[in-house]
Parts: C-alpha cells; sequence; structure tokens
C-alpha cells in the first residue's frame, strides 16, 4: 500500500516569469518523492483566523529533478491563491504542500504513443512535464503538440516550445493564437476546431493516446472533436481547470 | 456538457486520498445509475459549492459528494455501485 499523502512545508527556491500573467516556482521539499509527468501538487493557504484557501497546480518539472518540484501558476485576478504567489511569495518563504497527486492524468514512455498533447493556457505546464520526460528518457514515441494561447505574449515555454519545433527528434509543435497575431505569424489564428485536430492527427496517426488540458471548454471542443474524428473514448485523457479569465 | 466550471475528479484527488488513504484517481468505479464503468479520474467535479460533487460522465447522475468541517468529512458514496483498486 503507497504511503499516505501528507501535507509538508516547503520552501521557494526559484521563481521565474513565464509570460506576462505566468511564473515558475521552485519548491524544495523535505519528503520529495518521484512523480509521474501529468501529476499536480496541492497548495493550502491559511489565515490568521484560521481560513484555508487551496488549489491544485500541475507540475511541470520532469520526475529526475530530485528534492524539488516545479510549479508553474497563472495569476487569476480575483483568485485567492495565485496572487500570492505572484505578488507576496519570495524565494526564501514557505508554503504548504501535498503530493504528488494523480494516477490518471500521467504519460511515461511505457504507455506509449503516438502522443497527442492539446493545451489551452496553462493547460500547457504537465503536457510539458511529458515532453521533459520523453526527452530526458530519449524517448522516441512520436508526438505533437497543440498549443491554443490568446497572443504571442501568453506563450509559456516560448523558446523551448520553439525548440522543439526544430529538434527534428519526432515532436511537431503545432500553435495557434486566438485573439491576435504578430505579422509574421505562421501558425493557426483560430480557435481549436475538428479541422485543426484533423490536421494535427495527420502527423502522428489517427489513433493516438491524446491528452489534453485547459479551459473547461477548449477541453470538451477538443476532446469531442477528437471522439468524431474517430479516436477511441478511453484513449483520450482529459483535465479540465475551469473557466477561461 | 457546457459548464465552465465543471472539473474532472483529478483535481479532487488529494481530498479522495485523504478519505481513502491512498490515491484513487486511477481506480475503477461503476456507476450505480447507467452501469458505465471507468477510472475515478474521468468522473465529472463540481466543487465550487459548499461540498463536492462528483458526477458520472455518461449520465451525469451523482457518484459521490461530501461536505467538510474543520474536523470532519462527510461521505455519500451511494452512486458508486463498486470500487476496485489496486494495493501496490
Amino acid at each position: 500500500m503507497p504511503e499516505p499523502l501528507a501535507w509538508q512545508i516547503a520552501t521557494v527556491t526559484g521563481v521565474r516569469p513565464e509570460s506576462a500573467e505566468v511564473k515558475s516556482f521552485t519548491l524544495a521539499l523535505p519528503a520529495w518523492r518521484p512523480h509521474r509527468a501529468g501529476q499536480h501538487y496541492d497548495v493550502r493557504l491559511t489565515a490568521e483566523d484560521g481560513y484555508q484557501a487551496q488549489r491544485s497546480y500541475s507540475i511541470g518539472s520532469p520526475p529526475s529533478q530530485t528534492g524539488e518540484v516545479e510549479v508553474t501558476i497563472e495569476r487569476i485576478p480575483d483568485g485567492e491563491v495565485s496572487p500570492y504567489f505572484h505578488d507576496v511569495l519570495r524565494v526564501g518563504d514557505q508554503v504548504e504542500v501535498r503530493g504528488p497527486i494523480g494516477g490518471y492524468f500521467v504519460w511515461e514512455p511505457a504507455l506509449g504513443g503516438p502522443l497527442l498533447l492539446v493545451a489551452g493556457g496553462s493547460g500547457v505546464v504537465p503536457l510539458m512535464a511529458m515532453l521533459r520526460e520523453r526527452s530526458a528518457a530519449g524517448d522516441d514515441t512520436p508526438t505533437a503538440l497543440l498549443y491554443s494561447s490568446r497572443t504571442l505574449d501568453d506563450v509559456i515555454y516560448r523558446e523551448e516550445i520553439d525548440a522543439l519545433a526544430v529538434a527534428k527528434d519526432g515532436v511537431g509543435a503545432f500553435q495557434t493564437l486566438t485573439r491576435s497575431q504578430p505579422p509574421d505569424w505562421t501558425g493557426y489564428a483560430r480557435r481549436i476546431d475538428r479541422e485543426m485536430l484533423s490536421e494535427v492527427l495527420a502527423s502522428i496517426g489517427p489513433q493516438p493516446l491524446a491528452y489534453i488540458c485547459g479551459p473547461t471548454l477548449l477541453v470538451e471542443a477538443a476532446a469531442n472533436g477528437l471522439v468524431e474524428l474517430g479516436v477511441p473514448p478511453a484513449r483520450v485523457r482529459t483535465e479540465r481547470f475551469g473557466p477561461t479569465t | 456538457m457546457d459548464d465552465p466550471l465543471m472539473l474532472d475528479a483529478n483535481a479532487v484527488a488529494g481530498d479522495l486520498a485523504e478519505m481513502f488513504g491512498f490515491d484513487v484517481s486511477g481506480s475503477v468505479h461503476r456507476c450505480t445509475n447507467c452501469g458505465n464503468q471507468g477510472a475515478v479520474a474521468t468522473l465529472l467535479a463540481y466543487v465550487h459549492g459548499p461540498g463536492t460533487v462528483l458526477r458520472c460522465c455518461i449520465c451525469h447522475e451523482i457518484v459521490m459528494r461530501w461536505v467538510r468541517t474543520p474536523t470532519r468529512i462527510y461521505l455519500d458514496a451511494r452512486g458508486a455501485a463498486y470500487m476496485e483498486m489496486g494495493l501496490s
């Protein structure tokens, strides 16, 4: 029987901006345990009067990064937890966490592929953990990433994703910008739809193992689109994170 | 199925682990109402009310619901006809 999950006190050892509203936080953990790519940590804040707010944040770092995890967090303007991370928390501060959590929205090379990763906004975080795990393991599973952002400035892990596109190690990176596009933009310029999914699928084959993470309505559209295109529902795994901001 | 607040049960896997003693998000459940069988993580989670409600992704009936106070959790799991979990 696995050990029960316990809350522990993590120490912030690094803060890195990823885009205008998104930062990555490196957390050193006294009771670090190896995670599976796609898992998350729960974070709990307690006010002086005892009021608690709890949220789940996906791990972006691969399991090969030991002793610490990196969580990438989007600042939600009226949120209870993310503004604290963005505006208050500094290197050296402590925060209460438990994890790693989740035994379903996970991928490791042994699960095979072809691998289709579909992300909206900060939904790219657990999928990046999968890509980093694939790369760290020297795995060659045919993989496609389809990533939807509002504008180029909102793209998280931009340089890393651009590098994927030119690395030629079996990962295809497709991006769409739904709100505005720079003049030289060569990617898609609309919300994810069935035609777009069909074009991405053509790069890896029709029966992928699909992971979709993002705002609930994007996940619904992408999951329904894939099933309509003939992908078996049992091979489509979803992680919805609620309304868009 | 167009409720923007709806999440997957994966999001509450930590609370489930607190109740069951270990992570059950990848474990199998069967819906009492429609008989659909699948991973607990595929249930649809509604977390914005005073309690948490997990609904079947096929028939949308309630499979599990719970409320927590500072000292207790009250779980109603009558919508889960059956569960199957690994021991290692």
